[in-house]
């Protein structure tokens, strides 16, 4: 792979229950790709390839990615993809769309109205089907069986989680587009509140919201003609682990991502404040004590299913683009119990 | 790009009912049978892509999560791909792009679909806000634009029985398809109940469990393939296209995005004159009267024209443009699958394992799939050489 490849451009919804936008994607993404044109200089006869990531169970509805086609305007016809994912996959599979050579600029998305319906209900339906979902585990008590796991045998506190969501609050507060925050929270004030699903308490948990996520790629001609500062990929990959969830240690993740050096910025995808805990061990020695972590504030300040993982990778490439950072690393989930992960390092280049 | 070419292909014995095995069973049987016949492992494999309709199909959210395991994908990545009912093909393409991309040696795919799992018809037409629901499942949808192709191309009303026939005919010579009917005529078809008007009930494809599996490897992996005795089918060109389900100015007949797919992979494969230079098309054909229409679309007759190659029989095993030797998806419809199992079945014909239904001396073919309102299209073009 001798290809580069480089994000150009990010924008990101404002995350929150959005009553003015349907499970469709449309009224969402629209304001966002002009935002990315507008950055890029692009328009959307320039874009080789398209990809989005969403899930027709968030919608309730079968094909609710077709209907997000029409945010596009894709007539002439495009090239064009989608997958049942994060957005971030989308990314990637547009970054292997680039690396073949056949395009040179991509625009991806990944949308979610996760406030449809009972969202902790719905994602017990990507267990088995067989042996675990009729039982209708909720993601909050899955997620709390793996922090529980982690408590018990030393690797965390409540305490430890409690840091973990007051600094992503409290580093919300300069992100306009997050869905809470708070820069007054004490740890002890955070503790003293009630569990909802022992040992998580609401501030250990992503809130539901609704938003989209867009994100541009380019090939290393047209990054360097279009954008200032590119944030150039420097290693991208993911990994699947087993569905059987007690067949794995939930309490740790094999080594993930380049393994190298440490970055600057790090945009971590963990709908659950313990979950950062275990990417961080995962991500050493990309990931360091001198890393800034989660500066927009993370999943734990707005998670909008489908887009929250491609907006990892988006504020990370921003911090690069915005010449804040010089590396940076995003990174995004899926599944339940950090069953599916994806890393994407990226750096800035002396033009 | 690095050149691709197909390893293997596996398949299931396509079913109404497949109850004797779980999502997970069905869709190991076909990796299982695609790695015996590239003559690999699961170790061998870098990457799993699975294609699948949607996920109301069987009621199961994101299902490849809880597939990982029975698919080897363990520890390995894993991308889920949904394009509608051009899934499969755009499966292919994507496993393809992996291995063209330089980033995987060997890349697993596998579509699948377990209908009787939930209910196709009652997915498909859900009322959803703001939107006006058509509540008429695939055949409801289709047989208006059947009418209009049969109004502007002026074809006699028998071709659609007469392509259904031959599918069906097609079929029985394949033994993992789901229909076996080789006693089946074009006056069997017209004597049965009319479902959708023009659409008589054997000119609609089943409804199918069962999956699909291709290994597509790199340059070096085609060697070793070939080493061991085995022929590989090399990806010549893949295309894809989409367009809006409606807008001002949509030909759902011969759709635009459908004629500029056909455009771009002919322009990639080198290839002028589709008709002389594929010697086996796989199409998807879901209802008889998009085989003319489809051949029309991909360029091998002009349009209005396509209904000829039909009533002369050259779309038979035999003729100028054989199309769908396997049955295609009338005699077999795992809906995520039916794409990948087109793309495989182009791949088994120039690799000369297509068994009862080889078209005799194929050495290049067509893969094709199309899904949503006839707006999303995706295509490869295969060949015994690279």
């Amino acid at each position: 792979m001798t290809t580069d490849v480089a994000v150009i451009g990010f924008a990101q919804s404002t995350i929150g229950i959005r009553d003015d936008s349907t499970t469709g994607g449309v009224e969402m993404l629209s304001p966002l790709f002009r935002e990315v044109y507008a950055q890029t200089g692009l328009t959307r006869r320039d874009i080789g390839f398209w990809c989005s990531g969403s899930s027709d169970y968030l919608a309730g509805r079968a094909f609710s990615f077709v209907q997000a086609v029409d945010a596009i305007g894709a007539s002439p016809p495009i090239m064009e993809s989608h997958v049942e994912m994060d957005g971030a996959w989308a990314l990637y599979e547009a970054w292997v769309k680039i690396l073949t050579g056949e395009v040179d600029t991509a625009l991806v998305y990944g949308f979610g109205k996760s406030s449809g319906a009972e969202l902790n209900r719905v994602l017990a339906l990507q267990l088995d089907p067989y042996l675990l979902a009729p039982l209708w585990p909720d993601a909050m008590s899955v997620a709390a069986l793996q922090a529980r796991l982690g408590i018990e045998a030393g690797l965390w506190t409540e305490k430890d989680m409690a840091q973990v969501a007051a600094r992503s609050l409290a580093s919300a507060v300069s992100n306009p587009r997050a869905q809470v925050c708070d820069d007054g929270a004490s740890i002890e004030s955070l503790l003293a509140r009630p569990y909802v699903a022992d040992p998580l308490r609401a501030h250990d948990c992503a809130p539901v919201g609704d938003g989209a996520a867009v994100v541009i790629l380019a090939s290393a001609d047209k990054a360097r003609e279009l954008c200032q500062r590119p944030a150039w990929i420097t290693w991208f990959g993911h990994r699947i682990e087993s569905a059987s969830l007690g067949a794995r240690d939930l309490t740790t993740l094999a080594p993930l991502g380049p393994q190298g050096k440490p970055v600057e910025v790090a945009e971590l995808h963990a709908p659950f404040s313990h979950q950062e805990l275990i990417l961080r061990e995962a991500l050493a020695p990309s990931v360091t004590g001198e890393t800034e972590v989660n500066p927009s504030g993370g999943a734990l300040a707005g998670n909008p299913m489908f887009a929250a993982g491609l907006a990892r990778i988006g504020y990370a490439a921003q911090a690069i683009m915005t010449g804040r950072a010089r590396t940076a690393l995003g990174h995004a989930t899926g599944g339940p119990a950090l069953q599916q992960n994806l890393v994407c390092t990226m750096e800035g280049r002396q033009s | 790009m690095k050149k691709a070419a197909v390893l293997g292909v596996g398949q299931t014995r396509h079913r109404s009912k497949r109850t004797d095995v779980s999502m997970g069973g069905l869709c190991r049987e076909a990796a299982d049978r695609a790695l015996a016949d590239a003559g690999l492992t699961m170790n061998d494999i870098d990457a799993v892509v699975v294609g699948k309709a949607p996920d109301l199909f069987e009621g199961v959210m994101i299902p490849e999560l809880y597939l990982a395991d029975a698919l080897g994908a363990v520890g390995k990545p894993l991308l889920r791909v949904h394009t509608a009912g051009s899934v499969g093909g755009a499966t292919g393409i994507v496993t393809a792009s992996l291995v063209q991309a330089g980033v995987h040696r060997r890349v697993l795919a596998v579509a699948w679909e377990k209908q009787s799992e939930s209910n196709a018809m009652w997915a498909l037409s859900i009322a959803h806000p703001f939107s006006v629901a058509v509540v008429a499942g695939a055949g409801g949808y289709f047989a208006p634009h059947i009418r209009a192709y049969i109004r502007r191309s002026g074809a006699p009303s028998h071709i659609g029985a007469m392509v259904a026939a031959k599918d069906r005919r097609n079929g029985a010579r394949n033994p993992f398809a789901h229909l076996q009917q080789a006693d089946m005529t074009m006056e069997k078809v017209l004597a049965g109940p009319l479902v959708w008007d023009p659409v008589h009930y054997d000119e609609s494809c089943p409804s199918s469990d069962g999956a699909c599996a291709v290994i597509i490897g790199d340059e070096d992996a085609a060697e070793a393939t070939r080493q061991s005795g085995r022929p590989v089918a090399w990806i010549r060109a893949t295309a894809m296209r989409t367009e809006p389900t409606m807008f001002a100015g949509k030909d759902p007949v011969n759709p635009a995005a459908g004629v500029a797919c056909a455009a771009d992979l002919w322009r990639k494969a080198g290839i002028t004159s589709p008709i002389d230079e594929i010697d086996a098309a796989e199409i998807y054909v879901p209802f008889s009267w998009y085989e003319p229409m489809w051949l029309e679309n991909l360029g091998f007759a002009a349009p209005g024209e396509g209904w000829r190659l039909t009533e002369a029989g050259e779309t038979e095993i035999g003729g100028r443009i054989p199309v769908n030797a396997s049955g295609g998806v009338l005699s077999s419809n795992p809906i995520g699958a039916s794409g990948l199992i087109r793309f495989a079945e182009s791949a088994l014909q120039v690799m000369g394992k297509a068994g009862e239904h080889q078209v005799p001396g194929a050495r290049t073919a067509l893969g094709h799939a199309y899904g949503g309102g006839s707006q999303y299209f995706s295509m490869w073009v295969v060949a015994s050489t690279p």
